[in-house]
């Protein structure tokens, strides 16, 4: 008989040194609980609308099952050039300059693994989106953390960039409007940043999957400012502005040079984003406009709704501009982040998610989805009014 | 439009009931403020009425429905609105259009039979002296009503914790 093996010798380092997800343990701590109200998930609540499902049926009763372009579909990436030059006049040529991906999340891994040589520098803002760092590191980089803070309303300053950026730093990602603080940036602030990028010769992989979640003022693609577009790939999807989470899709736009890169590494371990999802999404662009701004009007009467209940309970909130998270303060209450949404959802069945998970600097808030209807973010705040005043006895 | 009078219309046209001060708190807006829109948006006609969608079969009134196709020759110095007008005024009509195409007014008719539907139809819009002709199409099912579907609504299952 041949010996017995420890499977685990064989996991790579660099997968062994991706930080711990504090996701596990509380969807472990979740699970088996009834009579929960969840304001801990990441996507919308709305289903897809049915015009775009409706689509996806009829390509698949028509036998369209087949892989496309690695690119993606010519139709999908057509549209989607003129949607951004309708919104921003920002041009893009369908056929270099965008590729269609598997989500925002796939976009995201061969953009880093594209220009990301080991040892070199990433930028990472935070409190931000949990797959930057692995990211980075899977990449061979070096993440280099920088803090946002509240009161700055979580926007990131050159400020605070500038004693980041060394002489190994390569690249920084953005994400705005940013989950899970909510904030946007302005053109102002932008500009500030883009020029610390063209000062130390930096390249931007910028997230802007929560693009058109934005409440107030207009979003800002950091492509758009001058001179910034062949220095930036731009990451979106439709997940969140046409609730099409499980469909996968997503997409990168920028130079031709980046463009193609990360397409060579797409089509060997990809090889095209899913077809019924990318005919959905053709779909999307093309009609559904009206659906997401009905959406979006919801959510933004949401964002009201638990901001201000945030802030009558005592939970200090500042106005989320974008994204559909509210971010608030529970440093005052004595207890840490994890401590306060372990108890609260142990002593009163809700689900938030501790900050801290987002990067230190989210330590001493909570990130709490308002993609959850009106009664059940009622009655969150009502529970979480009692919770906190249950700590103040 | 105003964003916020869009927000306060789209609110009310979903749940008429919904308080000023829930308004208020969704629409960043006082409560003072959501009553004296409501109300400037009432007088001037915007808000014409609030009413409730009910399920009448399931407390056993188990009404008929029919829709009803009407051709009508017009007469001199009088156009739609005067048969429409003469129609409307019955009680049983519960709606009444003017169409383009193969026919001219289509109106919606409850009654407690379907006996009850033929005589009204027959007795008295068929008699009308403008209207040429009648179908009329009993209502087997309503499935949707003015947005509203009758039955469970679709849902979807989310994971409890996602990022």
């Amino acid at each position: 008989m041949r010996p017995p093996c420890d499977p685990s010798k064989f996991v790579a380092d660099a997968v062994k040194n991706i930080p711990p997800s504090g996701i596990r343990r509380f969807f472990d701590l979740v699970s088996g609980l009834e009579d929960i109200v969840s304001l801990g998930v990441g996507e919308p609540d709305f289903i897809t609308p049915w015009h775009i499902r409706e689509m996806c049926i009829h390509s698949l009763e028509k036998g369209q099952t087949s892989y496309t372009s690695n690119y993606g579909l010519p139709d999908l990436r057509d549209a989607l050039s003129r949607t951004y030059y309708k919104r921003y006049e920002l041009d893009y040529d369908p056929s270099s300059e965008i590729l269609i991906t598997t989500g925002v999340s796939e976009a995201l891994d061969i953009a880093v693994r594209t220009v990301v040589n080991p040892g070199d520098e990433v930028i990472i803002v935070q409190p931000s989106y949990v797959a930057y760092v692995p990211s980075v590191i899977l990449a061979g980089g070096k993440p280099v953390i920088v803090s946002t803070y509240r009161e700055d309303d979580f926007s990131l300053t050159a400020e605070t960039l500038k004693p980041a950026i060394t002489d190994k730093t390569k690249a920084i990602i953005l994400n705005f409007p940013n989950n899970p603080t909510g904030a946007i940036m302005t053109q102002e602030e932008l500009e500030g940043i883009a020029d610390l990028v063209v000062e130390n010769d930096l390249f931007v992989i910028s997230d802007e999957v929560y693009e058109c979640l934005t409440y107030e003022g207009k979003h800002v693609p950091f492509s758009s400012l001058d001179g910034m577009k062949d220095r930036t790939v731009m990451l979106n999807g439709f997940s969140k502005a046409y609730a099409m989470t499980g469909l996968r899709l997503g997409f990168a736009m920028g130079s031709p040079e980046i463009i193609h890169s990360m397409m060579m590494i797409h089509q060997y371990s990809m090889l095209c984003a899913p077809i019924t999802a990318q005919i959905g999404a053709i779909e999307a662009l093309r009609n559904g406009n009206e659906e997401m701004e009905r959406m979006v009007r919801e959510y933004d009467r949401r964002r009201h709704f638990i901001v201000r209940g945030f802030n009558r309970i005592g939970l200090e909130c500042c106005n989320p501009k974008g994204a559909f998270y509210a971010f608030p303060y529970i440093g005052n209450t004595g207890l840490s982040s994890s401590e306060f949404a372990e108890r609260l959802l142990d002593e009163k069945k809700v689900v938030t998610i501790p900050g801290d998970v987002f990067g230190e600097a989210g330590e001493g808030f909570l990130r709490c989805a308002y993609a959850a209807s009106i009664d059940d973010i009622r009655k969150a705040l009502d529970r979480m009014e009692d919770f906190v005043d249950g700590l103040k006895q | 439009m105003d964003e916020k009078i869009r927000h306060i219309l789209e609110i009310l046209e979903n749940d008429a009931r919904t308080s000023p001060e829930e308004i208020a708190s969704l629409t960043d807006m006082s409560a003072q403020e959501v009553s004296q829109t409501i109300a400037k948006l009432e007088e001037t006609g915007v808000i014409r009425h609030y009413k409730t969608i009910v399920d009448w079969d399931l407390v056993g009134e188990n009404y008929v429905y029919a829709v009803i196709e009407l051709k009508v020759t017009l007469e001199r110095n009088q156009g739609y609105q005067a048969i429409a007008e003469r129609i409307y005024k019955f009680p049983e009509v519960r709606s009444v259009r003017l169409l383009s195409g193969d026919y001219d007014i289509s109106l919606t008719v409850r009654g407690k039979s379907m006996k009850d539907v033929a005589f009204f139809v027959a007795e008295k819009i068929a008699t009308l002296d403008q209207v040429q002709s009648t179908s009329t199409h009993f209502v087997l099912k309503t499935y949707k009503e003015d947005g509203v579907i009758l039955h469970e609504p679709e849902t979807i299952e989310r994971l409890p914790v996602s990022f």
